[in-house]
C-alpha cells in the first residue's frame, strides 16, 4: 500500500474543485505527477501543487493508494468523487460532493462535509465523523435513480433530503435531521438515530426506515400495522410497524402490495 | 394627433395581458393613457414618461460619487471586467425580452460565468420538481375554456396577477364554461386569509410550512385510506370533502405559487403538487401550472434550456459543457459561499430581492446592473448601464407563465444613444472577442442596431 499525503498551504480565493483528489487519478503517479494533476477555480484550470504540498507516490492501482489529507479543506470540492478503490482520510472538514458518484474504496472525513455527500453513490464506504449539510446520498437533480450501493455513516446531524430516490446501499445518521427522508425512494435503508423534523419517507415506494428517535411530524399517508423486534446498526429494539406511503403507487408481489417500511422506535 | 397603439402587451406579471391599448403623444414619446391594463401594469407605461431616466452609464469613482461615463468606455469595463474575474455571476432577467437573454449566453460563455434567473429566488424549486416528476401542464386558455374546479395553493392572484383570474382563472367565461364564475369552484389553501382567498368558495386555511403533508393527505384519501383526524391544521372531513370537489370536475385546476416553491420542502412541495396532479386524472382531467412571476420570467427558462440544456443556475465555468445544481451553483448559495467574484445583475434588483448577507458577500467584488431605471441594486452597484425598457420602448419576445411565446411591441421611440438589452450585451461580446483575439460565433442584427446615434454622448 502506498500513501499520498497532501498538506493543504494556501486557502482558494474562489472554492476549488478537487476532482482529481481520487486514488483512481493518482495511482501509477509519482508525487510530482500527481502535484501537477488539473483542478478549476472559477474559470482557470490549476494544479493541486498550487493548493497542496504533496508527499509520497501513489500505488501502482488506485486500490493500492491511500490518500491523507493533513488539514482542512472546507473549501476543496468533489474529493474522492467517482472513485472507485482505495481510500480518502481527510483529518479536518471537507466541501460538497464527497464522495459523490463513488464506485468503491473509503472515505473518511474526521470533521464536518457539506451538501451533496455521498450524491449517487454505487458502492464503497463513507464515513463522516462531524455534520453533513444537505442532500446526504441524494439522487441528481432530475434523476429518479439515486443511491444504488455502499454505505453512508454520519455520526452528527444532517440537514434535509436524505437518500431522495434512493434505490439500494444504506445512510447512517447518529443525530438528527431535519426534513425529507427516503422521498421518492424504491428501495435501500435509512437508519437514523436521532430525531426528524417531519416528512419521513414522502412519495416512497419500497425500502426500509428506522428511526430511533421521535418523529414531530408524521405524514398523513403511514399506517401503524403492528410491532416488532429488530436488530439495528448491532443492537435491537422494540419498533413501531408502519407502513406507507399510501398515497404513492405500489408494486404488488406475489398478489400482494409491497409498501416501504417505516419502523419507529417505540416508546418505552 | 395622439396615437392609440393596440394590442400591446403588459410588462408586469406572468399574466403577460397583451390586450393592453395605449394612447401615446404624436411623437411617440410620451405615454398619456394605458388602457385595459390594471393599477401596475398602467404605472410601468407611465413609468416611461420619467424625465430623469439615466441616458448615461454612471460608474463609481474612488470618492464614492457616481459619474457619468461613454457607452463604450462602460462596454469596455464590463468586458474586462467579466473577462477577468475567475467565476462571474449574471443574475436576472426577470424583465427583459428573450432576445436579450440570448445574447447574454453568449458573453456568459465568453466568460465563464454562471448564468442564473430570478427563478432562482422564485419558481426555480418548480423546475427541480418538474425535472424530478414531469409537468401535466396547459395553456392559460385551455384553463379558461374548460376549468371548472381552480384551485389555488399558495398563491394570491388578486395581489400578484391582478388580471389574472378576470381573464383566465375564475370570471371569464370560455367555451365549456359559459357561466363564468357562477360555474367555477374555487379553492384557496393559503394560511392567511387572502384577498384570493376571500373570493374562494372554500379556504383552508393550513398550518404553514405544512403543504407538504397536506398533498400526502389528498392522494392517501385519494386511494381510498384513512387519515388522521387533523391534518396540517385541517379536519379530516374537510380534506376529504374537498378531495370530492377535486375529483367531480369536469376539469380541474391546479395554480401553485411562492406558498409551496418557498417554504420548507420547496421542490418537494412541488413534486407532491404533481403527483397529486396525476392521481387526479385518474379520476377526472387535472392540470398545474406554476404562477410565474415577471412577464416574461418563463423566457431564460426556455431560451437557455435550448442553449444550453439547463433553465437556470447554469455553471459554464469549465467551458465544454454546462453544470446545473442548485444548492451549489443557484445565485444566493454562490454568494454566501464567497463562490464568485463579479456579479452583473440584469432586469432585476438584487438589491432588493437578495437577503442582505449576499448582497454584502457580493460588493467585496465588482457589481454591474443593468436596468433602465435607478434601483437599490444600481445604487450601490460599481456601474449602472441604463438601457431601453422591454415591453414599452423596445419590442421582443417574452414568455407568458404557461411558456406562450407573445410578441411585444414597443410603443415608445427610445430614449435616443441608449441600447436595448440585446444591442448592449452584443457590443460587450463583440468587445470580448475583440480582447480575447478571437472571432464573435454569431452577433444579433448588427445591421439593424439602431446604437450608436450617441446623440446623448456629446
Amino acid at each position: 500500500m502506498a500513501t499520498v499525503t497532501l498538506k493543504p498551504t494556501k486557502v482558494p480565493e474562489l472554492i476549488f474543485e478537487g476532482y482529481s483528489i481520487t486514488p483512481d487519478a493518482f495511482a501509477g503517479k509519482t508525487a510530482a505527477q500527481i502535484a501537477a494533476l488539473p483542478g478549476h477555480e472559477g474559470k482557470f484550470v490549476l494544479k493541486l501543487g498550487e493548493f497542496f504540498t504533496v508527499s509520497g507516490n501513489g500505488g501502482e492501482t488506485a486500490a493500492d493508494t491511500d490518500i491523507v489529507i493533513d488539514g482542512d479543506c472546507s473549501r476543496v470540492k468533489y474529493i474522492g468523487s467517482k472513485m472507485t478503490a482505495g481510500s480518502v482520510t481527510v483529518n479536518g472538514n471537507a466541501d460538497m460532493y464527497v464522495g459523490g458518484w463513488m464506485k468503491g474504496g473509503k472515505i473518511h472525513i474526521k470533521g464536518n462535509v457539506d451538501s451533496f455527500c455521498g450524491i449517487q453513490m454505487e458502492g464503497g464506504e463513507l464515513l463522516v465523523d462531524g455534520d453533513a449539510k444537505n442532500h446526504v446520498g441524494c439522487a441528481y437533480r432530475g434523476d429518479w435513480r439515486g443511491m444504488k450501493g455502499g454505505t453512508i455513516r454520519i455520526k452528527g446531524s444532517a440537514g434535509n433530503d436524505i437518500g431522495t430516490a434512493m434505490l439500494g446501499g444504506t445512510i447512517i445518521i447518529e443525530k438528527d435531521v431535519f426534513i425529507h427522508v427516503s422521498t421518492h425512494a424504491e428501495g435501500g435503508t435509512v437508519i437514523i438515530k436521532g430525531d426528524v423534523e417531519g416528512r419521513v419517507g414522502g412519495q416512497m415506494v419500497k425500502g426500509d426506515m428506522y428511526v430511533l428517535g421521535k418523529i414531530k411530524f408524521m405524514l398523513p399517508g403511514y399506517k401503524k400495522i403492528g410491532t416488532v423486534e429488530k436488530e439495528v446498526d448491532g443492537a435491537k429494539y422494540t419498533f413501531d410497524h408502519y407502513i406507507g406511503d399510501l398515497g404513492e403507487r405500489h408494486g404488488k408481489s406475489k398478489g400482494q402490495y409491497v409498501y416501504a417500511n417505516l419502523y419507529l422506535k417505540a416508546a418505552a | 394627433m395622439p396615437k392609440l397603439i393596440k394590442g400591446v402587451g403588459c410588462p408586469y406579471c406572468g399574466s403577460s395581458c397583451d390586450d393592453i391599448e395605449v394612447l401615446v403623444s404624436d411623437d411617440e414619446t410620451k405615454v398619456l393613457e394605458v388602457h385595459n391594463a390594471c393599477i401596475i401594469g398602467t404605472n410601468l407605461f407611465h413609468h416611461a414618461n420619467d424625465p430623469t431616466r439615466p441616458r448615461l452609464p454612471r460608474k463609481r469613482q474612488p470618492d464614492g460619487s457616481m459619474k457619468e461615463i461613454p457607452y463604450e468606455d462602460a462596454i469596455d469595463y464590463m468586458a474586462k471586467t467579466m473577462l477577468a474575474a475567475k467565476k462571474p455571476l449574471i443574475y436576472g432577467f426577470g424583465s427583459t425580452n428573450c432576445e436579450g437573454m440570448s445574447a447574454i449566453g453568449r458573453i456568459a460563455e465568453k466568460s465563464g460565468a454562471v448564468l442564473d434567473n430570478c427563478a432562482t429566488i422564485c419558481h426555480g424549486p418548480s423546475f427541480l420538481a418538474i425535472f424530478d416528476n414531469g409537468y401535466p401542464s396547459c395553456t392559460l386558455g385551455e384553463a379558461k375554456n374548460r376549468a371548472d374546479v381552480v384551485v389555488f395553493w399558495g398563491c394570491n392572484p388578486m395581489h400578484a396577477h391582478p388580471r389574472h383570474t378576470s381573464r383566465y382563472s375564475i370570471f371569464p367565461r370560455g367555451y365549456f364554461t359559459q357561466k363564468g364564475q357562477m360555474q367555477r369552484t374555487v379553492l384557496c389553501i393559503d394560511p392567511r386569509e387572502t384577498d384570493t382567498a376571500k373570493l374562494a368558495d372554500h379556504h383552508l386555511m393550513l398550518d404553514q410550512g405544512h403543504d407538504y403533508e397536506l398533498f400526502n393527505a389528498f392522494r392517501t384519501v385519494l386511494r381510498g385510506h384513512d387519515i388522521p383526524d387533523v391534518v396540517a391544521g385541517i379536519p379530516k372531513e374537510t380534506i376529504k370533502k374537498s378531495a370530492e370537489i377535486m375529483k367531480n370536475a369536469k376539469f380541474c385546476m391546479i395554480f401553485f405559487g411562492m406558498g409551496c416553491t418557498h417554504t420548507d420542502g420547496r421542490n418537494h412541495n412541488i413534486d407532491h403538487a404533481i403527483s397529486l396532479t396525476r392521481d387526479l386524472n385518474d379520476h377526472t382531467k387535472c392540470s398545474i401550472m406554476a404562477m410565474r412571476g415577471h412577464y416574461n420570467i418563463a423566457g431564460p427558462g426556455q431560451v437557455w434550456a435550448w442553449q444550453f440544456g439547463f433553465p437556470y443556475c447554469i455553471d459554464l465555468s469549465k467551458g465544454t459543457h454546462a453544470h446545473m445544481n442548485p444548492g451549489e451553483t443557484s445565485s444566493v448559495d454562490l454568494a454566501m459561499r464567497d463562490e464568485v467574484d463579479c456579479f452583473v445583475n440584469i432586469g432585476a434588483d438584487a438589491g432588493a430581492h437578495f437577503p442582505i448577507q449576499p448582497v454584502q458577500h457580493l460588493k467585496k467584488h465588482p457589481f454591474i446592473v443593468i436596468d433602465p431605471n435607478f434601483n437599490m441594486a444600481s445604487e450601490i452597484s460599481d456601474l449602472h448601464i441604463p438601457v431601453r425598457i422591454a415591453g414599452v420602448d423596445e419590442p421582443g419576445v417574452v414568455y407568458r407563465m404557461d411558456n406562450v411565446p407573445i410578441q411585444f411591441k414597443a410603443v415608445l421611440k427610445g430614449l435616443p444613444g441608449v441600447p436595448s438589452d440585446e444591442e448592449l450585451f452584443d457590443r460587450v461580446y463583440e468587445r470580448m472577442c475583440e480582447l480575447t483575439n478571437t472571432k464573435p460565433i454569431w452577433l444579433a442584427a448588427k445591421e439593424d442596431r439602431r446604437y450608436p446615434e450617441s446623440e446623448a454622448v456629446s
